[in-house]
């Protein structure tokens, strides 16, 4: 069995390496389909993170009649964070409010002193609500608009901006939508290519196959150095497209976080890059081993 | 040893076989012999149990090969030795490997194999070539690789299915000999051909097969049409 198992991996190497330019061809298209893998990879975290950063943007703020008293505020905040659609509450009450407003205003006189003139704080408390989807800042805005509430609920911010968040929360589902189907066409056609290349390169070598059973060799002595090509190919591409990627990633990542600000795509990858690397392992490996297996079955039936 | 019992074998209502019976004892040299199309390489595909026979049975040794698994022919084919006429070597591998190829595919240890392999090729006068790829090699010289292969695993028996025609008249002549040399080493020879020549210069049993019927079986037999 060891010894078997010994000549398996040799006939492989041997293989591999007396077929260069065979191997070389096939280890290029794997390679390339590893690289439109990775390539989604990133692709989705950054879409992600910059769907992300619009979606932290919107939210839906509540103000509070001047009359009404802080405990009931912080009772409408509490059953606010039971709701299932809602993410976070901020709650700035009139006194930090007059804070945030004075501090804004800080030099300018004229208003500085008709608030002194004023002489009550005029602003009122308000709750600042995130939803976790941005479809759902209707249902938030609805139950604020509740009945029960008037008295206490001076308007909620959605009125003024329903189709700006509503526009914004279509763009962002599209968005993930569009992100998630363009990766599943892209990794199968990537598959696909990878598959059928691998099918052509054991078809070249059909004749092999033949001599090797009328030699008497078992099925898995013929199977076997095909197999472990194709964890070669799996191995080599996986390392060679992480070698090919990771400059990229350096010189791409200070532009990107231009566009989107908070992305570091750098450490990103440097802190995933186990990770990615054993991916791309899997997924050349399963590539190279599952085509292999399939097109020698083709050879190995009478 | 063999023994065809009313072998018929029909691919798509063509008979390539029709009721053949015939037994070959071991240590024999038996030429099989007739025109292209006759149904000699029929017989050989059923021998090595590339084909199923339609009716009948082809018994080797112990085995009833017809009704082998693919899975159990790799054991069969391990007991025969073959020689066709397009080589069948592998083009990716060199002079040693395709011969220890054959010990591989059993299981025998490395130091065998090597032993083995020297020995054949000392047989067939190859060891100069050891390492040369078969692009490498002449019609003649690449003949020779593939009987080294099909003896060296110490078969019961080797099927030759026109092993010489790809050949010239010299190499013929090599090849021939190298046959009649390993059968007088002990093992039975089938030889499959429609060279005339050499079957009337071996002297040996003859089965003539026409339009897959065997028509003729004799002892020291003479090819004519």
């Amino acid at each position: 069995m060891a010894t078997t198992l010994y000549r398996v991996i040799k006939h492989g190497f041997q293989n591999f390496w007396r077929q260069r330019l065979l191997s070389v061809a096939t280890l290029l298209v794997i390679l390339l389909a590893l690289l439109v893998f990775e390539g989604l990879m990133i692709f989705n975290t950054v879409s992600n993170k910059a769907f992300d950063t619009i979606q932290d943007k919107i939210d839906v703020s509540v103000y509070f009649k001047t009359t009404a008293p802080e405990d009931d505020i912080l009772r409408i905040k509490q059953s606010l964070e039971g709701l299932s659609e809602v993410k976070s509450v901020d709650y700035i009450s009139r006194d930090k409010a007059l804070d945030t407003f004075k501090a804004a205003h800080a030099n300018d006189q004229t208003i500085s002193q008709a608030i002194q003139q004023l002489g009550e704080n005029p602003l009122e408390a308000s709750l600042n609500v995130k939803a976790k989807n941005p479809s759902q800042y209707s249902v938030i805005a609805s139950y604020l608009q509740n009945d029960s509430l008037k008295d206490l609920v001076d308007k909620v911010s959605y009125q003024q901006n329903q189709v700006v968040i509503e526009r914004l929360a279509k763009i962002v589902n599209i968005g993930r939508q569009g992100g998630l189907a363009l990766t599943a066409i892209f990794a199968f056609l990537a598959i696909l290519v990878a598959f059928n290349t691998i099918l052509l390169a054991i078809y070249s070598n059909r004749e092999e196959v033949e001599v090797m059973r009328l030699v008497g060799a078992s099925d898995m002595f013929i199977r076997g150095p095909y197999i472990v090509e194709g964890v070669i190919y799996g191995v080599i591409s996986a390392v060679l497209s992480l070698a090919i990627t990771a400059p990229l990633v350096y010189f791409v990542s200070p532009y990107l976080r231009v566009f989107i600000p908070g992305m570091d795509l750098i450490s990103y990858f440097t802190s995933n890059i186990f990770k990615i690397l054993g991916y791309q392992l899997l997924f050349g490996t399963i590539i190279g081993v599952v085509s292999s297996l399939i097109a020698i079955r083709r050879y190995l039936k009478t | 040893m063999i023994h065809f019992q009313n072998v018929s074998k029909d691919y798509n209502n063509h008979h390539a076989l029709t009721d053949v019976t015939f037994k070959i004892v071991p240590k024999e040299f038996v030429s099989i012999v007739g025109r292209s199309g006759a149904g000699k390489s029929t017989i050989v595909k059923l021998l090595i149990g590339e084909d199923k026979p339609t009716k009948g049975r082809v018994i080797f040794g112990h085995y009833d090969v017809g009704k082998l698994k693919s899975r159990e022919l790799p054991r069969l084919r391990r007991h025969i030795g073959t020689v066709f006429q397009d080589f069948k070597l592998l083009p990716s591998k060199n002079v040693y490997e395709n011969i220890a190829f054959a010990l591989e595919v059993a299981s025998r240890p490395e130091h065998e194999i090597y032993d083995y392999v020297m020995e054949v090729l000392d047989l067939v006068d190859l060891r100069g070539k050891v390492k040369n790829f078969m692009n490498e090699l002449s019609g003649g010289e690449k003949q020779r690789v593939a009987i080294a292969r099909a003896m060296v695993n110490r078969p019961d028996v080797i099927v030759a299915d026109e092993p010489t025609g790809n050949l010239d008249p010299v190499n013929t002549m090599g090849i021939i000999s190298l046959l009649t040399k390993i059968n007088e080493l002990g093992t039975t020879v089938i030889l499959a051909t429609h060279n005339k020549d050499i079957v009337n210069q071996l002297g040996r049993r003859v089965l003539v097969v026409e339009d897959g019927r065997l028509v003729r079986d004799e002892e020291n037999g003479r090819y004519s049409v």
